[in-house]
């Protein structure tokens, strides 16, 4: 256990994990009955993962998401009112219904949005460290990436300016073995964490990405290097999605093994880490059993929220284009 | 009031506006050195008195690997996190290497997220054409991005605009693309050296006229004004108008001149299919179809990439010979001859003949 952790901060970690957990469960179950438009790609089974790195960053720090994104403003505190409305496609979402589960952004708690476009994200986060640095705030960005956006271009790039700017970004890949169907490995070339040695950043590999504290000491670690100027650090966390890549996504062949599968079921981080809070004496299992049903009447509330919400006005699709009107002849 | 060049106009812009504010930034290729000439000083030399980098220094002159795509995105980060960044991408065609994010993040991360998200930026580019930089240089690319909500976009054709119009795009709280044309880099005129501001999305009327609105893009303008003197002599009186900006469009004063003149001819340096002529075309027919007395005649690039050869280069592009047979064709003047008003326009010619 880590001891510099308070117990607060370390419930807090296990609340942020379940939260994650049964609002994605909850969404998956809407999308099937049609009460939530489109599809929702889960984080369930990353959720250590996902909360780790957040709790490691300050309410000020920056973060990108990607298409897979529901737990990161989730994990970096965001209310689930407005998310879940969000997916409802009302007009109290986070985004007032134009964003959807792909495009879910906080700005509030420095979420600064997800991207449906494989990697784009990535520059953006690089673009919010340019801007600690330059504006002097002491603020650190960090963004999330998957496996298969490991090979776009677009990281490099960023990890080159990042490296040679020492700006104060993360580069997060959030590697759960398969991008869609792909298994990782019959696609990535070497190892991943390892791609950041050409660049002369450190490359650094979490084994075991269903630990939360585990991730949060080397997210730690890369945040310290960030604010005290040593530039940017590319972690490659190993993890695991356990739902289908999206939900309601039925594939003829059966790319994941079952026993694989099983395997990880067995290391379900908000399992391990209430079994680590009890071990520690952080918590009872009488409080963690009242923790678990805090979360549910939350993400109850939530679902309540967004139900009774009004969808946005018509009008509303007109809106927000531009931050001033198209200036014309008055 | 002083000579100005259009570059130089560029570059004092940009020092105005790094004057102005702390939050406004440079980033690009080839901005340390002063490559293109717009982040200089008073000589060529890097000691010269108002050099960018001498003057602001490393934090806000960034010098960029080439990287168009997380330069690009970078800046839209930035802007998203309290900077101004002026991003230089010198040629207008090394934006399609950072298409996703122009497209998927600057134009779409306010909309997508709510109007969380702000973006105030400036991508500049310049537009080589007209001078045998062969296919990979010579673009013309501003209609690809009228067809994205979400950004602005300036075309100045003069040392007067160049300077106030990107004044206006760095003030802009949205994502403003600048085309230049280096065909106009040499150009001068007296310019305030004062700061003003010119508003995005109203026109300039370069000449008045009473027979047929010309509507010019870009370089486009100074061969519409050269093609307007010619026909002068004739008694034929051309108004030319340059909109400025093509995002957001000066509709208004497209239409009034057109409801003035009755005729329109658009001479816009871009490929015809979805041209900015075309748009500008489309809205005329659309909402002032009642003024018109003759069709509409486009002068454009045609659908044909670009040669090197100055031979084969010359002929692509709207020049004053082929917007004055246009303003002969929307008039029924044939070439030294009188008005034929009663005379019908000949049927338009198929693409690539313009004129």
């Amino acid at each position: 256990m880590n001891e510099t952790l308070s117990d607060v901060t370390l419930l807090e970690m296990q609340r942020r994990m379940l939260r994650i957990r049964r609002f994605d469960e909850r969404a998956a179950k809407m999308v099937k009955r049609g009460q939530i438009p489109g599809t929702v790609h889960t984080s369930i089974g990353q959720e250590a993962q996902v909360v780790g790195a957040c709790m490691a960053l300050g309410p000020h720090d920056y973060m990108t998401g990607n298409h897979r994104s529901h737990g990161h403003p989730i994990g970096k505190g965001a209310p689930l009112g407005p998310l879940m409305a969000e997916l409802l496609g009302k007009a109290t979402g986070v985004c007032k219904g134009k964003g959807g589960s792909l495009h879910l952004a906080d700005f509030a708690v420095g979420s600064l949005g997800e991207s449906g476009i494989v990697g784009s994200s990535i520059p953006i986060a690089t673009g919010a460290a340019l801007s600690a640095m330059v504006l002097g705030n002491g603020r650190v960005a960090l963004a999330f990436f998957g496996d298969g956006a490991a090979n776009q271009g677009c990281l490099y790039e960023s990890m080159n300016l990042a490296g040679v700017w020492k700006l104060p970004v993360i580069f997060l890949c959030e590697n759960n073995q398969y991008a869609l169907s792909t298994p990782a490995h019959t696609v990535t070339s070497g190892r991943i964490a390892d791609r950041a040695t050409g660049f002369d950043v450190p490359g650094i590999r979490v084994e075991n990405g269903q630990d939360v504290l585990t991730v949060y000491g080397a997210v730690s670690e890369a945040v310290g290097r960030a604010r005290a100027g040593s530039g940017p650090t590319l972690i490659e966390v190993i993890t695991y999605r356990y739902n289908e890549h999206s939900e309601g996504l039925r594939l003829a062949s059966d790319y994941r093994d079952q026993s694989e599968r099983e395997r990880w079921l067995a290391a379900d981080p908000t399992i391990l880490f209430r079994k680590e809070l009890l071990r520690s004496e952080v918590a009872t299992e009488a409080q963690l059993d009242a923790l678990e049903q805090e979360v549910l009447t939350e993400v109850e509330d939530a679902v309540r929220f967004a139900e009774e919400s009004p969808y946005p006005d018509p009008a509303v699709a007109f809106e927000d284009l531009y931050a001033e009107p198209a200036g014309v002849r008055a | 009031m002083t000579l100005m060049s259009y570059l130089g106009a560029i570059g004092a812009a940009q020092r105005e506006a790094m004057d102005a504010d702390e939050r406004v930034i440079i980033i690009g290729e080839d901005v340390e050195a002063n490559v293109y000439g717009t982040t200089g000083g008073a000589s060529k030399s890097r000691a010269a008195e108002g050099d960018f980098l001498q003057r602001y220094g490393r934090q806000r002159i960034r010098n960029t690997p080439i990287s168009e795509e997380s330069i690009v995105g970078a800046a839209a980060g930035a802007a998203m996190t309290g900077l101004r960044p002026i991003v230089d991408l010198s040629y207008s065609s090394f934006l399609y290497m950072a298409m996703d994010q122009l497209v998927n993040q600057v134009a779409k991360n306010r909309y997508m997220f709510g109007g969380q998200a702000t973006l105030p930026v400036v991508f500049r580019s310049a537009m080589f054409y007209g001078l045998s930089t062969g296919a990979h240089h010579s673009d013309r690319p501003y209609p690809m991005f009228m067809n994205v909500p979400g950004l602005k976009i300036i075309a100045p054709a003069s040392p007067a605009d160049a300077k106030g119009l990107l004044r206006s795009a760095v003030d802009s709280d949205d994502p403003v693309l600048s085309f230049e044309a280096c065909l106009l880099w040499g150009m001068k005129e007296e310019v305030d050296e004062e700061e003003y501001r010119i508003p995005l999305g109203i026109g300039r009327t370069v000449r008045s006229g009473s027979d047929v609105t010309v509507v010019g893009v870009s370089n486009a303008v100074v061969e519409a004004a050269a093609a307007a003197d010619a026909v002068a002599a004739e008694g034929i009186s051309v108004e030319v108008f340059d909109p400025r900006t093509l995002v957001p469009l000066d509709v208004e004063g497209i239409l009034g001149s057109v409801r003035r003149t009755g005729r329109l001819v658009v001479a816009d340096p871009a490929h015809r299919t979805c041209s900015a002529a075309s748009e500008i075309a489309a809205i005329v027919a659309e909402h002032a179809f009642e003024s018109l007395t003759s069709p509409i005649v486009r002068v454009t690039t045609p659908d044909m990439q670009i040669p090197f050869s100055p031979v084969l280069e010359k002929q692509m592009y709207p020049n004053r010979v082929s917007i004055e047979a246009a303003i002969r064709r929307v008039l029924g003047v044939p070439k030294g001859g009188l008005p034929e008003s009663a005379r019908p326009a000949p049927a338009l010619s198929p693409n690539p003949g313009d004129s």
